[in-house]
């Protein structure tokens, strides 16, 4: 199934990617390219195998519930786009 | 000076031939008169070199005596380093200087290597030829009209150029070994798990590891012993000791069996690459070694299973960069959703939006069986491939890449023939099992790599292996001209 240009949109608002009017037919076939590569997939027979997501087939370490981190709030924020009084500024989210 | 190994400048370092801030001032020298050929480097960190220099003479000086004190290294620009910029590469981390270092930084620092500088790479990793760092291509030192292959291309091109001897890479499809290849270096993709991942910024979490390039399997051994071992901030780090790799090297290779899958030496591959190979082969098996041939059958599903897991991971791990905590924010935004469109659209480069968008897609609702569940049956059967064939042969041999490197600009403008060229590697990786490539010979005056594969956990049978060879053969000696 070929993407078009509205699934491009579509998938560039999820990922939160603003695209150029001028990028979207080139992106668009590009798309369209790396998924016919990847639909060579489907033939594959596959019944009966069990996913596998970690290499090593292990499960997520736990440890105890007890704080280890200390406050790094200034570093952090040293490094931020725009801050004000501890918090990060984003434009007005409520009106 | 320039020209000596990592094993060599130990020696030369214990027999105060020089000192650290000697070795350090001619190759920082190097850097500044040799790289504006290469564009290897990101960051050059001069003073802090210098003082990490001065400061493993003063160890060295009061009884200490590591292998890797007062030892000349850098880093790919992907780990995180207190106080310096870390840029993944991409125009989105302009300005991000890391609050702390990654263990991998810290433990080699703890070692007394000194670092450098930072070296440029694919943006965020992905590539196979180093062309989509903001900061611009990196060229190959044994032809600057060629790429040095990627994603850790600025880490082969310095080493390969003699601007440092060894460096850190990463590889999640094949970046480190696939650079080494294309340069005449050695590089080791160690097991899943084997060195921490913490600092390390994340492409593809379930595929990406750290490791060495170097000049020799020796040094590649000496900087993994460093680099590995349980991190309990790695939450996919494995707790098992890590193996004395240098007392690994001398091991005889009585009784090795090696096994040639006929996947590696099928179409595609450039018959004089498939010469170099078996010529090795022939060498190894002069050393002790005995070869089979043998078949992974599903090797030809990687590529599409790959291109579905990693970008995949990716658009999970990329949505941090938000234009809010750290990195590029976009001018004037208008409201949150303008600022993260424009902040991330302006932010990253071609190939990573794609490679986003691609992994946004195979998630979306409705397509997750058909793409991310599908590929991840097919990464079982291509680990399943590799256990069958772990329980006839004690180690997988083949070409690196199916070609010698290429010219810049001739794939980048299809995604899709650069995916093609990491068809031997990113098996490895689906896997889980450590990859190392060694120089093999040249073709037309090009570099080219002969790949070793070993079960989970045996980086040191694959270090012992490409020594033994080492011991055998002068290709990683030589030196491209002009460097």
């Amino acid at each position: 199934m070929a993407l078009e240009r509205s699934d491009v949109e579509k998938i560039a608002h999820l990922a939160r990617l603003g695209l150029g009017e001028s990028e979207i037919p080139q992106t668009t076939e590009t798309l369209n390219n790396i998924l016919g590569l990847i639909d060579a997939m489907q033939a594959v027979n596959t019944d009966g195998i069990e996913p596998l997501a970690h290499p090593l087939e292990t499960t997520q370490r736990l440890r105890a519930d007890v704080v280890t981190e200390e406050n790094h709030r200034d570093e952090y924020q040293a490094i931020a786009p725009a801050v004000e009084n501890g918090l990060y500024l984003v434009p007005k989210v409520i009106e | 000076m320039h020209q000596l190994t990592l094993a060599e400048i130990a020696r030369a370092l214990a027999a105060k031939q020089f000192s650290a801030e000697e070795l350090s001032r001619e190759l920082l020298g190097r850097i500044r008169q040799l790289d504006p050929q290469l564009n290897s480097f990101i960051t050059v960190t001069e003073e802090q070199a210098l003082e990490q220099a001065r400061a493993a003479d003063a160890r060295r000086a009061s009884g200490e005596n590591g292998a890797l004190l007062g030892a000349p290294i850098a880093h790919k620009d992907l780990f995180c380093t207190r106080g310096v910029l870390t840029s993944c590469a991409s125009k989105i981390l302009t300005g991000f200087k890391a609050p702390y270092d990654a263990t991998v930084v810290e433990k080699l620092a703890a070692a007394g290597t000194v670092t450098l500088g930072k070296l440029n790479m694919d943006e965020f990793a992905m590539g196979s030829a180093n062309e989509s760092s903001h900061y611009g291509p990196v060229k190959n030192p044994w032809d600057t009209s060629r790429v040095p292959g990627g994603s850790s291309g600025g880490s082969a091109a310095a080493v390969a150029a003699r601007l440092i001897p060894a460096a850190t890479g990463t590889d999640t499809g094949g970046s480190i070994r696939q650079p080494a290849a294309l340069t005449n270096l050695t590089g080791l993709k160690p097991t899943y798990g084997r060195v921490s991942r913490w600092g390390m910024i994340a492409y593809a979490s379930s595929l990406d590891q750290g490791g060495p390039i170097a000049r020799t399997a020796e040094d590649c051994a000496l900087l993994l012993g460093a680099m590995a071992g349980f991190d309990p901030k790695d939450s996919t780090s494995v707790d098992q000791p890590v193996d004395d790799y240098l007392a690994a090297l001398n091991q005889p290779l009585t009784g090795l069996r090696i096994g040639l899958p006929k996947e590696y030496f099928g179409n595609g591959l450039d018959s004089r690459i498939a010469e170099r190979v078996l010529a090795v082969v022939e060498e190894l098996k002069k050393l002790g070694a005995s070869v089979k041939d043998i078949s992974l059958p599903n090797m030809k599903h990687a590529i599409p299973a790959y291109y579905v897991i990693a970008p995949a991971e990716a658009s999970s791990n990329l949505s941090r960069f938000d234009g809010v905590r750290f990195g590029y924010r976009c001018e004037n935004p208008q409201n949150l959703e303008d600022l993260y469109k424009r902040s991330r659209g302006e932010g990253f480069g071609a190939e990573v939006k794609r490679r986003i968008m691609v992994g946004t897609y195979a998630l979306s609702a409705g397509y997750y069986d058909a793409y991310y569940l599908k590929a991840q049956k097919i990464r079982r059967l291509i680990k399943n491939d590799f256990l069958a064939a772990f329980g006839e042969v004690d180690l997988i041999l083949g070409p690196t890449t199916p070609n010698p490197a290429w010219k810049l600009g001739e794939k980048a403008n299809d995604p899709v023939s650069a995916y093609l060229e990491d068809i031997y590697t990113i098996t490895a990786n689906l896997a889980g099992i450590p990859g190392l490539s060694m120089p093999a010979g040249f073709v037309d005056g090009l570099p080219v790599g002969v790949q070793l594969l070993a079960p989970y956990f045996q980086e040191g049978r694959l270090l012992n292996v490409a020594h033994q060879y080492q011991q055998v053969s002068d290709w990683h000696t030589r030196t491209p001209t002009g460097f």
